[in-house]
């Protein structure tokens, strides 16, 4: 029997849960709410039954807890194996993933399996009607994501198949405010793993902490494939310096190896939310500027007075942004004082 | 040992380029007019397969499913060194989504005579979903590593290659038969070579050479032994109807919509120091810098 139940999928690595699970886990109790039904986390790995507690803190009513040592890396088959038994002992309504490199390794593996819908890269969900053929389908999952190198917003339904399932990137839903007080079901599984699917071995990990936090930053100066060269992006560097601001880049930047990957700003990159945002010598491709419009504030310095930026910026600097930005810093400096 | 390698490509139009000719007045994107071109981790997927077959040989078979035009990226594979080309082509398969792509895919891939390694991009510019690799890989029944940025060993029926995770990679080591999905960061992809173009410009599929007139063809002296993409269609692979195209898509768009970002308050800031410390005071006052 299909269930209401809002499922994500809890990424963990070490004990460490991905920020983006507990964010999916925000999305799902608002879309939980709206299906009257509730929010479940799925937790496969080895040793991590002492992370239901957080689970629960962040807004899961039931944990699926499997927890087998077989299971302490990912590796795709036996991940795959599990979250498929799952979802057919268990059939949840709806099956959310982070869309990292684990989240969008496994969930199109399981679709594929599943004969099911996945929607990679959602930037919002919601539950709505449909109809489609002259049937009429109630409380369906939205799938709202971007295309096109974001040019267009397309909205993506699997009205006939359950469960009904998305991928969504790190920083894009809210994550519930944690309420320690909150307790759950913990329902633990025991997977059947045949040996055949353990044929991939991690030889090595290497993994650092972020070091660059474009997610949390009040301010970011962020800079284009204008700045000319990784030489010039100094500039950028020294503003963001003097404002206590994280630098970001936008792709061209990027790409043209001016600045690490890690800084990216954009739907391909990072989606980000400051206080103030400086765009500098970035034109505006739509995929940059849907990433970033939701900046309290947004100054654009940018040698061309028709560069795309100008329409959503609240500040526009028209100039060479090797004069803008020394002089900008100056006035700062001197103003501070 | 030498390897049997499928390279699965896509032809897209190019969204990474959108110049003004392709805005239309209300500023959303005229897809019509963005010019078609490879899919560029396609074209690093194909590079990859190119370095095995110089260094262990081999034969790599390279597949698109598309449109009649889609033909263009497998006579650009033929350029760069594809040993066999061939186009998935029917209007039944139309409105595919990544599953009902990865089931023509897969049912062309288990007609050719044997298999050890598919290669291709992580994902494609138009839809940047990157699902039907791994799509692909499950109906296959094979093992995957998505997310190479480099193959590392390829030894006898072995494989060790890194794959990006979030901040750092990590080294996984498999066997085959297995998909692989490669990312820009693997390689840049060789231009075509001379030779190989003027071999197989004029390479086309059955239904090109009944579609051109003539006077085309004698021009240009196309015949038969031209015919070298081959042309495939659901009857072909054996595809079941009901799993092709838009009928074996559990996915439907709903609606698109063009994004028309919308401009806030805009004030022109003069490019003077007065007119950056009215803007920096401005700001300072807000509480937003200081």
């Amino acid at each position: 029997m299909q269930t209401n139940e809002v499922w994500v999928y809890i990424e963990q690595n070490n004990g460490k849960i991905a920020e983006v699970s507990l964010e999916l886990l925000g999305k799902a109790t608002v879309l939980a709410e709206k299906l009257q039904g509730n929010v479940s986390a799925v937790l496969p790995g080895s040793n991590v039954k002492s992370l239901t507690k957080t689970l629960f803190t962040y807004g899961a009513d039931k944990v699926y807890l499997v927890d087998q040592h077989i299971l302490k890396d990912y590796t795709t088959l036996p991940y795959a194996k599990v979250v498929v038994d799952l979802i057919k002992t268990y059939q949840p309504q709806i099956v959310l993933y982070g869309a990292t490199t684990t989240g969008r390794d496994l969930a199109p593996r399981i679709a594929s399996e599943l004969r099911v819908g996945l929607t990679a890269d959602c930037t919002n969900l919601q539950i709505g009607d449909y109809t489609f053929k002259e049937k009429d389908y109630q409380d369906i999952l939205y799938q709202i994501r971007p295309a096109f190198g974001g040019n267009i917003i397309a909205t993506i339904v699997s009205p006939e198949h359950r469960p009904q399932m998305a991928t969504v990137r790190e920083g894009v839903m809210k994550m519930n405010p944690p309420d320690a007080s909150r307790e759950g079901e913990v329902i633990e599984y025991q997977a059947e793993i045949p040996t055949e699917l353990l044929i991939t071995e991690i030889v090595k990990k290497f993994q650092q902490e972020k070091t660059v936090n474009l997610k949390g930053a009040n301010i970011i100066v962020s800079g284009g494939v204008g700045v000319g060269s990784k030489e010039n992006f100094k500039l950028i560097h020294a503003l963001a310096h003097v404002l206590g601001g994280e630098v970001g880049g936008s792709r061209a930047a990027v790409d043209a190896g001016f600045i690490g990957k890690e800084h990216q700003v954009g739907q391909t990159g990072t989606t980000v939310r400051p206080k103030l945002y400086m765009a500098i010598g970035i034109s505006g491709q739509i995929q940059h500027m849907a990433g970033m419009n939701q900046a309290s504030r947004i100054v654009a310095i940018n040698s061309d007075p028709h560069a795309p930026i100008f329409q959503i910026a609240h500040y526009g600097i028209v100039g060479d942004l090797h004069e803008v930005v020394p002089k900008f810093i100056e006035v700062f400096k001197s103003l501070k004082k | 040992m030498a390897y049997n390698m499928v390279v699965l490509v896509k032809q897209v139009p190019d969204t990474q380029n959108i110049t003004g000719q392709a805005m239309k007045e209300d500023g959303t994107v005229n897809r019509a007019a963005l010019p078609a071109i490879f899919n560029p981790e396609d074209l690093n997927a194909l590079e990859e397969a190119l370095r095995i077959k110089e260094q262990s040989g081999g034969k790599i078979t390279v597949i698109t499913m598309g449109p009649p035009s889609a033909a263009e990226v497998l006579r650009e594979s033929l350029y760069r060194g594809a040993d066999d080309v061939i186009l998935l082509s029917d209007r039944k398969f139309a409105g595919a989504d990544t599953l009902a792509t990865s089931y023509a895919l897969c049912l062309a891939i288990k007609k050719l005579a044997a298999y050890d390694l598919v290669l291709c991009g992580r994902q494609a510019i138009d839809g940047d979903t990157a699902q039907v690799g791994p799509q692909t890989a499950e109906k296959l029944g094979i093992n995957q590593i998505t997310f190479v940025d480099r193959i590392l060993e390829l030894k006898d029926r072995s494989i060790t290659a890194e794959r990006s995770i979030e901040g750092g990679y990590e080294i996984v080591k498999a066997q085959l038969p297995i998909l692989l999905t490669i990312t820009d960061e693997a390689n840049i992809p060789r231009p075509p070579a001379a030779k190989k173009v003027l071999a197989y410009k004029y390479a086309v599929t059955p239904a090109e050479i009944n579609n051109y007139d003539e006077e085309y063809l004698r021009a240009n002296e196309i015949e038969a032994s031209n015919v070298i993409i081959k042309l495939w269609d659901h009857e072909e692979i054996g595809a079941a109807e009901a799993h092709c195209g838009l009928a074996g898509s559990p996915t439907k768009v709903k609606q698109i919509e063009s994004v028309v970002l919308e401009a806030g308050e805009f004030k022109q800031i003069e490019n003077s120091k007065a007119g950056f410390e009215t803007l920096i005071k401005e700001l300072m006052h807000e509480h937003i810098i200081g």
